[in-house]
């Protein structure tokens, strides 16, 4: 077997067993999108007349609008604190040892956590998506070719994201730590144009929250979905998201090939 | 005669300042068990990750082959021949026996039906059937243990390695592993096994070597081994202090032991040393309260070869009077 084959296989058997965890252990995806769901209901229900006073809007459907699209990409860095704690979690268990000395190929446990976490960003994303339409959340003046760049985004988004997630399972101790210490990807796009505009910020912070990976991304979906101006944003979202995944991986990388203790 | 399973020349580890194995030589025979015999923390455990390609051995180590290959050039060569039960348990825990089986069998690269009817022969051979569809996190640790074993035979190795296979089992959990390795040998596989169980290496080795302080302190077959250290001895116990000191002045070459009342007579536990033995006491007008013969056993040569002699107390083999 070639060893791209080999790859293949291997990391399509890891997965397997990664979804297999996650139908039957659904509690911790179904925890992780709670944050999401409650925040949107929080701000569009029990905020949403000021919020959407705040942003100029005439009525809480405007508001709804502007929200949507953060919360979108808070599932996804809600979603993939799952990988980091899957991954902690299989570092300290045997089951590790023994596909190390197996001939299967070295990294299929890892990229069967990677592909497992972004099929369940997408589908948080889309779980999620859909309470925002029930709520009353349109996109209708989207082309098919800007859905197709949204869901593309959303996915390279939740790549990058799980990267660095899978990089943080690695470092952590215990499945604990690894949540822990993947709370920034949830808090981050709290400070970031999720919620209100950066102009509504205070000047220093501004620089911040205008740059930091959650905004770019953000206002680049809104742009998608919802026509407003996307500006230089475009070109730092992917450079962020390319960016944060090859950290990512090679962090991980890097802990994964060092000697087990 | 073929090339061993496993051989290793000079093998070394340490972590920092920590040396873990100093020189290892180690030669195992195809279709042997081997087993590495040593107290907690002798580097068994190491010994057993670096020879099945977990961990990397120290440069300064020597030329190390499992299964015919170089462990540093080729480790994925040696990983398709051999098979790993480490001491912690390497089963999943959050899917089913059964679900586990079939996950070694798809990282085997066995076809569809392939994988389910070993699965199903495995399940069955090690008493699994019941718990098959349960998932491994509810299973006893003897299960838990056939379980590993099992997943660690899908791909049929030929080369297992075994680190601890029954610690912390009960003594039916127990001969059920024993009565497993050997099986495993009848079938031409060769075992590399670790115990801190006298017995155990007794019971199942070909070969033993006697790891302390990350070195081999003695190394051969049990009756080799135990060959190594002087013979058995008499222990004679008394409960009056005064028939105590009588026998020990009646007695040369003792051994006192005044706390117990007991004394050591270095003897081969023929008959006719033991006549001699209660006839002088018999001809001193003491009588002795117990007596035991102790044959030399592994117990003898371990704590002989660890220095650990007043660790455990004497288990008597035999029980005279």
């Amino acid at each position: 077997m070639s060893s791209l084959a080999l790859a293949v296989r291997d990391s399509s058997t890891m997965l397997r067993r990664n979804l297999l965890h996650a139908r039957r252990y659904p509690s911790l995806t179904l925890n992780l999108l709670l944050t999401p769901i409650m925040l949107l209901l929080l701000f569009v229900y029990i905020f949403g007349d000021v919020m959407s006073g705040g942003i100029g809007g005439g009525d809480r459907s405007a508001y709804i609008a502007y929200l949507v699209p953060g919360l979108l990409l808070m599932t996804v860095g809600s979603t993939v604190i799952g990988a980091a704690v899957s991954v902690a979690t299989d570092m300290n268990e045997g089951i590790i040892a023994r596909f190390r000395t197996m001939a299967i190929h070295r990294g299929s446990v890892i990229i069967g956590h990677v592909i497992g976490s972004v099929l369940q960003s997408i589908a948080s994303v889309v779980l999620v998506g859909a309470v925002a339409v029930a709520i009353g959340f349109r996109a209708t003046n989207a082309t098919a070719l800007e859905w197709l760049a949204a869901f593309g985004l959303l996915t390279l988004f939740a790549l990058a994201l799980t990267w660095v997630a899978v990089g943080m399972g690695m470092a952590s101790p215990n499945a604990e730590a690894a949540a822990n210490s993947a709370q920034p990807l949830i808090l981050l796009p709290l400070i970031s144009s999720a919620f209100v505009p950066v102009d509504s910020m205070p000047g220093w912070f501004r620089p911040i929250a205008e740059y930091q990976p959650f905004t770019p991304a953000i206002e680049t979906l809104r742009g998608l979905l919802l026509g407003t101006g996307i500006g230089h944003n475009g070109w730092l979202a992917l450079a962020w998201c390319l960016g944060l995944a090859a950290l990512g991986y090679f962090w991980s990388a890097a802990k994964f090939n060092r000697d087990p203790k | 005669m073929t090339d061993p399973a496993i051989a290793a020349n000079g093998l070394r580890k340490s972590y920092g300042d920590k040396v873990v194995l100093d020189g290892v030589d180690l030669s195992v025979p195809e279709g042997t068990v081997f087993s590495l015999l040593g107290p907690n923390g002798a580097g068994k455990t190491t010994a057993v990750k670096i020879l099945s390609t977990l961990v990397s051995p120290d440069p300064a180590s020597g030329e190390i082959r499992v299964g015919g290959h170089d462990l540093a050039a080729e480790p994925q060569a040696i990983r398709a021949k051999i098979g790993v039960t480490g001491q912690f348990s390497a089963v999943d825990g959050l899917i089913t026996g059964e679900e586990n089986m079939l996950l070694m069998a798809a990282l085997h690269h066995l076809p569809k039906r392939d994988g389910l009817r070993v699965a199903a022969e495995l399940l069955e051979r090690f008493d699994l059937v019941d718990a098959a569809k349960k998932p491994a996190s509810t299973y006893s640790g003897g299960m838990k243990r056939r379980l590993d074993i099992a997943m660690t035979l899908v791909g049929d190795p030929r080369i297992i390695f075994l680190d601890e296979p029954t610690t912390g089992l009960d003594p039916r959990s127990r001969h059920t592993m024993w009565q497993i390795i050997r099986e495993l040998v009848t079938g031409g596989v060769t075992v590399f096994l670790t115990t801190q169980y006298l017995e155990e290496a007794d019971q199942l080795a070909d070969r033993i070597a006697v790891l302390n302080d990350g070195r081999i302190a003695a190394q051969g077959t049990a009756e080799e081994l135990k060959r190594l250290i002087p013979g058995g001895h008499v222990r004679i116990r008394f409960s009056d202090p005064t028939a105590y000191r009588n026998a020990a002045s009646a007695l040369r070459e003792v051994t006192r032991d005044e706390e117990a009342l007991a004394l050591q007579i270095p003897s081969d536990g023929t008959q006719r040393d033991l006549r001699s033995i209660l006839d002088r006491l018999h001809s001193a007008g003491v009588e002795a309260d117990e007596l035991t013969v102790h044959t030399p056993d592994l117990d003898d040569v371990f704590f002989a070869l660890t220095g650990g002699t007043a660790a455990v107390p004497d288990q008597p083999k035999e029980i005279v009077g």
